[in-house]
């Protein structure tokens, strides 16, 4: 159950990232997004973490993406029109890519705990909002406070780049 | 076989390490600004993935990595509001998204 759970969501997941970069409408790379993000709100499900879940679908599903499809709608962009396919660059990102996952994936035999099995079915403490936000609270209460300083910051920000006229 | 049945935390790592290479390459590829902004997003979310996963396969049971995640999930939406507040200005100036037609830094 859990295997057959993983690799569709796995794979619909790797399908809606193709999807985002190789799309030429923006509205139709938004919406491949979307339906990532909500996969991905999944897959933190499977993982024991339903606060974690909701946050991603309420944040990411919701508000981030309803900005992009805003933004997108108000400055009216037209589907690409058809360029010439940029071979060498395609290249060259093709290349970075590979060395990264080079590196990632013999990285990975040196995960200390790699092989441990996810099993539903063992124990495992519950994670749920309140714990967290104990947690946050606590030990993280400068990281959060520091958060809620940069959300003020981003605020300001945005007002200001927003005006007609920067004086 | 037992690669296929039994899931490990590396293959959500895997799975985390696909994506983020999916947005690099959305990154370096594309030439709309606003599609280079999802491909961000994208690489956010694998590192969101990875620290999820290590949260959830520690030894120890620990909530560490979950409050990272959402710290994350917050500067990226404060991050998100900023970076489209800079391309609307930007589109105002210049009326393009197109990263090829924004060369006056260009020596």
């Amino acid at each position: 159950m859990e295997a057959i759970t993983f690799w569709i969501l796995a794979i619909g997941l790797i399908a809606a990232a193709w999807s985002v970069i190789l799309q030429r409408n923006p509205v139709a790379s938004a919406l491949s997004l979307v339906a990532g993000f909500i996969l991905l709100g999944i897959l933190f499900l499977t993982l024991n973490s339903s606060f974690l879940m909701m946050v991603q679908i309420i944040v990411y599903a919701g508000a981030v993406m309803v900005l992009f499809l805003f933004i997108i709608m108000l400055l009216d962009l037209k589907t690409e029109e058809k360029r010439p396919v940029p071979y060498l660059r395609l290249a060259v990102a093709l290349l970075i890519a590979a060395i990264f996952g080079g590196f990632f994936f013999s990285a990975l035999q040196a995960v200390p705990n790699g092989h441990k099995v996810l099993s539903w079915s063992q124990p495992v403490p519950h994670v749920d909002a309140g714990e967290i936000g104990q947690l946050l609270f606590s030990k993280y209460v400068l990281p959060f406070e520091i958060t809620g300083v940069l959300l003020l910051v981003a605020t300001i920000g945005v007002i200001v780049l927003s005006k007609k006229e920067i004086k | 076989m037992e690669a296929f049945t039994q899931i490990t935390l590396n293959h959500y790592l895997a799975l985390s390490g696909i994506l983020f290479m999916i947005g690099m390459i959305g990154v370096m590829m594309r030439r709309n600004i606003i599609v280079i902004y999802m491909s961000l997003e994208l690489m956010l979310n694998a590192a969101n993935l990875a620290l999820v996963s290590f949260s959830r396969f520690s030894a120890v049971p620990k909530l560490d990595g979950h409050i990272m995640v959402f710290l994350i999930i917050t500067v990226a939406a404060a991050e998100v509001a900023v970076g489209l507040a800079l391309i609307v200005a930007l589109y105002r100036l210049k009326q393009t998204t197109n990263t090829g037609d924004l060369t006056s830094l260009k020596f």
